[in-house]
């Protein structure tokens, strides 16, 4: 049987991670449908389309489906799960809040977060924070499966030409009213997908120092990023966070500055290719995963690390 | 109103994690538990909206072996009425969790359900989506911000791309992060009376829930380690080292 991902999308575009998640269902199974759930979400759906792994595109739109609202989409999902042997999403916090919603009206045990599919019943998680990896065989008819994005690549998005089937939507949910979403926008990369990332803690002591930081993104095309110290203390807002509850980073380059490093934070940084540790402390836990540490006031270090870049002739970006 | 707040025995968060030899799971054995620490913050925000004379009772749920009551225990200590044990020695799914959850729920019927948004031990992240399903009831997930309303909520919750506000309908269930609130700690003369308040102990198999597990853990391991880095003398030699041998820059 085939397997159905969901796709993630704002309505006009996909969300980079539905390529992810698109690698990690082909894994399973060749014959890979798409699910998109939206209002006039059609251009959306067009690229969707075009991902040359996927086989079919079901497209169900309607007003009551702008806002991703989990009550309104499971049903859909629902309604077309008896013709896959799995469903396949993202565990970020769009695939986080809809599949166990679905996995529970199907009455399958969800396998959340995978980092690896073993076989088609069989899939490599973290848990205790990354601690320790479980194997996990399911033996339920019908799987739900959420997967890390970055652990797999990213699929072609070009190419394909899947055909588009309208599918019917279902009543509305009246009880969830959305209200509203603040979407903090930059310019600068979205911090799931960024190739550096610069990341501040609890020793940047103010929402202002975080300037040091951003100056830094800046010249090396980075993402920002924050240990759950840094937000809780207001320094910087919550969709910077990484680590067990926040989110799971892996870029080429990791630059954790004034973070000590608690297992919390590792959880959602160690993979990344190459860490950067920056902090006075000498014996901080953040040093035991980084290649290269420094033992530094990140208040004299970061002027001078903005130096040595601007004496660089190029920087890859 | 009656809110319901559902919380797990967990290892505690500052426990080095170590992995046992036979490759069957981690080592639990001599080590410190607690409560998982967002269900903390769902107690906290159950026992808030109490003393703001919103809600008129609070009762603590926990599902799991005989020292799961530990959890429930300190729920009572911080503010919450009564509690209840489901008592079961076999690992439960989230699944199974919920399901027996509702079943609870049936049976209290409160207004709200509240729990912590994941476990740190599994890190799931399934239980308060699946009771929400199972019971048809409105879900909001990953809370920051809850404000009470004449039947219903407006919640503000976390989001990856930043904050989203729904407003829900109860009964309705909230699952919570952890910036939801700053959880108090128990003092002393709480911690006495709460040994006075009581805990009703319910058999898992006698609430007739299909709790058969559908998951089999093959194995649990390591993960792979990094190998060791350096520690570098500047600024000047960290760029170098960054452009140079790392060559990420």
């Amino acid at each position: 049987m085939a397997v159905l991902l969901i796709a993630e999308h704002n309505n006009k575009e996909l969300r980079p991670f539905t390529l992810n998640a698109a690698t990690a269902a082909s894994q399973i199974d060749t014959e890979v449908h798409a699910v998109i759930i939206g209002h006039n979400s059609g251009d959306a759906a067009k690229k969707l389309s075009e991902l040359p792994l996927i086989k079919k595109v079901l497209n169900a739109e309607a007003p009551h489906y702008e806002n991703f609202t989990a009550e309104n989409f499971a049903p859909v999902i629902i309604k077309l799960a008896e013709n896959y042997s799995h469903i396949i999403c993202s565990a970020n916090t769009f695939g986080k809040n809809l599949m166990p919603r679905i996995a529970a009206h199907l009455d399958t045990s969800q396998v959340s977060d995978i980092i690896k599919v073993i076989s088609a019943d069989t899939f490599l998680r973290p848990i205790y924070a990354g601690n320790a990896f479980a194997t996990i065989k399911s033996n339920d008819t019908k799987k739900c499966v959420t997967i890390r994005p970055t652990s797999f690549d990213p699929c072609e998005s070009t190419g394909g030409s899947a055909p588009i089937e309208n599918v019917e939507g279902s009543e509305e949910f009246s009880n969830t009213k959305f209200i509203k979403r603040e979407e903090i926008k930059s310019d600068r990369p979205e911090l799931g997908t960024a190739r550096i990332v610069v990341s501040g803690g609890r020793g940047m002591q103010s929402g202002d120092n975080f300037k040091l930081i951003t100056e830094v993104a800046d010249k090396l095309g980075a993402a920002i990023g924050a240990s759950r110290a840094a937000v809780d203390a207001g320094y910087i807002s919550n969709d910077h966070q990484v680590g067990q509850t926040g989110k799971v980073v892996v870029p080429d380059l990791y630059i954790a500055i004034g973070i000590s490093g608690a297992i919390q934070h590792l959880a959602g940084m160690k993979e990344s290719k190459v860490i950067v540790a920056i902090n006075k402390d000498g014996e901080a836990p953040i040093f035991s995963v980084a290649d290269y540490g420094l033992e530094a006031d990140l208040f004299e270090a970061l002027p001078q690390f903005m130096e040595e870049l601007n004496k660089l002739n190029t920087i890859q970006k | 109103m009656k809110i319901l707040v559902a919380v797990k025995r967990v290892i505690d968060y500052n426990v080095q994690i170590r992995v046992k030899e036979d490759g069957t799971g981690v080592v639990t054995d001599n080590v410190k538990m607690s409560t998982n620490p967002p269900d903390d913050n769902a107690i906290e925000e159950a026992v808030k909206i109490k003393e703001s004379g919103k809600a008129s009772e609070v009762v603590a749920v926990t599902v799991g072996e005989e020292k799961a009551q530990e959890t429930v225990r300190k729920a009572l200590a911080v503010g919450a009425d009564r509690g209840i044990h489901v008592k079961s020695d076999v690992m439960l799914e989230p699944l199974a969790v919920s399901k027996i959850l509702q079943k609870i729920v049936e049976k209290e019927k409160p207004d709200l359900v509240f729990m912590g948004k994941q476990a740190i031990d599994d890190d799931c992240n399934q239980t308060g989506q699946m009771l929400s399903a199972l019971l048809n009831w409105p879900q909001a997930t990953f809370a920051s911000k809850i404000e009470v309303k004449e039947n219903k909520l407006e919640v503000t919750r976390e989001i990856d791309e930043g904050l989203e506000t729904i407003e829900i309908n109860t009964p309705a269930i909230v699952t919570c992060d952890l910036r939801l609130n700053e959880p108090r700690y128990a003092s002393l003369p709480n911690i006495m009376k709460a040994k006075k308040k009581p805990i009703e102990e319910i058999i898992a198999s006698d609430l007739g829930v299909d709790t058969t597990p559908r998951l089999e853990q093959i194995k649990v391991e390591e993960p792979p380690k990094r190998k060791a880095g350096i520690k570098v003398a500047s600024v000047a030699e960290l760029v170098q080292k960054l452009k140079n041998e790392a060559k990420v820059i």
